[in-house]
């Protein structure tokens, strides 16, 4: 009959009408500012610079190895390396960046500095009210802004933080093992010969985690 | 006290005018009578914009606008504001003139209307003997605003949303005033102060409303038919069909001037909605003896108010039709049911008083109903689309 779908349909508008009025949970609106709903643990926008302990400047693990800069598809990132060594959170002398700039304007949000770093230095962050009345300076983060402690990445992504961890850990031991080993076996070897070669024994503890600085010639 | 609340619109005008010299106290009123019009409406216009946003978030789940004012309140001033400072662009290949002539055109014209709605008792601007007529006649020029805007604009979706603006308007216009022919043959009065006058009587503390008739009713659904169409209104909104036209007539237009075509448009709903109310709702009659303490401008502005709530229900309702299913309704089952409705409404005006009438009446109307819709609205002579593509 014609007709019927009409009348059929202003019920259901109607019920729509009346029921959103009576059961909260038809409106599905979260009204943003006031109301917000925890991000999801995949959520990444833009990368930042994780540092271990309690100073960011000494405690940062970047070493200036550049890579990422040269992986950057949109090149959003700018790194100088210091001329000097520090101490990094380990104790070992490193290079460490003088400068490190990403134009959040320019970053895509790729993630691919995320996954070429050997060093776990840059993690995504989920901070995405980023606004800013400057949109040359504002947007443009240098170290001081990206440096992030451990702590938040725990926070902000608590799984893959977690196996950071537990990966660098593993790392550790391996080369304090390592390091042990060579140790013991150059005793070993200062034991029996008369003369050693002293000097040897330390340095390949290192070698594990720093491969990178064999990069850095610019063509 | 009563007719004190009742009149009291017209008491103060005369007041006011009697500080004046005599020759100049009737053009005054009427002068007085326009600007309480030229406020009123477009003061309910943007009430019903805010009633359109909330109640069309309500239906969809949503909140509509929440944030000016109060539960939103006061988003209509916001977006009065807003198109008020938006840039007025005329395109460079326009017809500059007939651009900007064709928005103004419209809201006059849409005003024009009300001069003959009876909005209460003694509150009609002007008694014309033929106001139903002078009411058509008006609101069929609005077509004619309609296709200055179209064809100035110079753009094809104007064009086209002009052209189907026109076509449409022309189809249901006949409707429009066949269904209302019964009305008139009825009271034997082209004079809306008349039709009001007709039906503001009760038995049982009951009104005498065309619409509690089997014709009356007929002819009201096939009025609020005939009206949405003839005002563009959803779903009948093809002229402005934005999946397809952008905005249909009014692409061209921003600023102000798109503002007086919103106005314009809802404006004239709501004149169509006071026209209906006249003709099948009594007009300014309370719906019940006992309610007539209220005054009457407050029942004709509910009536017009809950008219255009249902145009919003319908809009949050039904989707776009196409234009040919436009075509087909307006020719095929809407007009024969209006002339039959005349015939109808002849058969109850001599059959006398008595059950037996609205027996006959009804039945008539029923079977014609069903009839029409099986012969003229069956879908299997659309079928399936086939698509034939580019070799």
């Amino acid at each position: 009959m014609l007709g019927e779908g009409i009348l059929k349909g202003l019920g259901e508008t109607a019920r729509n009408f009346a029921g959103s009025f009576v059961s909260a949970d038809r409106l599905t609106t979260v009204q943003y500012p006031e109301e917000r709903i925890a991000p999801i643990e995949a959520t990444r926008d833009f990368p930042f610079l994780v540092y271990d302990g309690a100073d960011w400047e000494a405690g940062l693990r970047c070493v200036a190895c550049q890579i990422c800069e040269k992986e950057c598809p949109p090149k959003c990132i700018y790194i100088v390396k210091s001329t000097d060594k520090k101490p990094d959170a380990l104790g070992k002398p490193q290079i460490y960046p003088a400068r490190f700039d990403i134009d959040i304007s320019v970053c895509m949000s790729c993630q691919i500095c995320v996954e070429v770093c050997p060093f776990e230095a840059i993690k995504m962050d989920t901070e995405f009210e980023l606004s800013t009345t400057d949109r040359f300076g504002g947007l443009l983060y240098d170290k001081k802004e990206l440096a992030k402690s451990n702590e938040h990445f725990h926070k902000v992504h608590p799984t893959e933080a977690a196996e950071v961890d537990a990966r660098l850990a593993e790392e550790k031991s391996k080369a304090e093992a390592k390091a042990k080993a060579a140790a013991a076996a150059a005793a070993a070897k200062a034991a029996v010969p008369a003369t050693p070669p002293k000097p040897a024994a330390p340095t390949p503890a290192a070698t594990p985690i720093a491969p990178a600085p064999a990069e850095e010639k610019k063509p | 006290m009563i007719e004190k609340a009742d009149q009291i619109f017209v008491l103060l005008g005369h007041w006011l005018v009697s500080f004046l010299p005599v020759w100049l106290q009737q053009p005054v009123l009427v002068l007085l009578g326009v600007v309480c019009i030229i406020v009123t409406f477009p003061a309910l216009f943007a009430i019903t914009v805010l009633l359109e946003r909330k109640g069309l978030g309500r239906m969809q789940n949503r909140y509509g606008p929440n944030r000016v004012g109060p539960y939103g309140i006061f988003q209509p001033v916001a977006d009065g504001i807003k198109s008020l400072t938006k840039e007025d662009i005329v395109p460079l290949n326009a017809d500059a003139v007939v651009h900007f002539l064709a928005p103004v055109f419209l809201v006059v014209v849409v005003f024009m209307g009300y001069a003959i709605l009876p909005i209460g008792r003694n509150m009609t601007l002007v008694n014309l003997d033929a106001g139903i007529l002078f009411f058509f006649a008006i609101g069929a020029s609005t077509e004619l605003s309609v296709f200055m805007a179209g064809w100035s604009s110079r753009n094809k979706y104007s064009l086209l949303g002009a052209m189907r603006a026109v076509a449409q308007m022309i189809s249901y216009e006949v409707p429009l005033l066949m269904s209302s022919l019964a009305v008139i043959m009825m009271t034997g009065s082209l004079s809306p102060n008349r039709i009001v006058d007709a039906q503001n009587q009760y038995t049982f503390g009951l009104p005498h409303w065309y619409v509690f008739t089997p014709w009356g009713l007929a002819g009201f659904i096939l009025f609020a038919v005939a009206g949405t169409a003839e005002t563009n209104r959803s779903p009948f909104d093809l002229p402005e069909g934005e999946s397809e036209l952008v905005a249909g007539y009014f692409t061209e237009y921003s600023g102000f001037k798109f503002a007086l075509f919103f106005l314009g448009e809802y404006v004239g709903m709501m004149g169509i909605a006071g026209l209906g109310a006249t003709l099948f709702l009594g007009g300014y009659s309370a719906p019940l003896e006992v309610l007539g303490f209220v005054p009457s401008w407050f029942w004709f502005i509910a009536k017009v108010m809950v008219a255009m709530c249902f145009f919003i229900w319908v809009r949050g309702t039904l989707p776009r039709l196409r234009q040919d299913q436009l075509m087909n309704f307006a020719w095929k089952f809407v007009l024969p049911l209006t002339l039959l409705n005349l015939f109808d409404a002849a058969l109850w005006r001599f059959m006398g008083p008595g059950l037996l009438r609205w027996f006959v009446c009804s039945a008539i109307l029923l079977v014609a109903y069903v009839a029409l819709a099986r012969i003229g609205m069956t879908r299997e002579k659309f079928g399936p689309r086939s698509y034939r593509y580019a070799e």
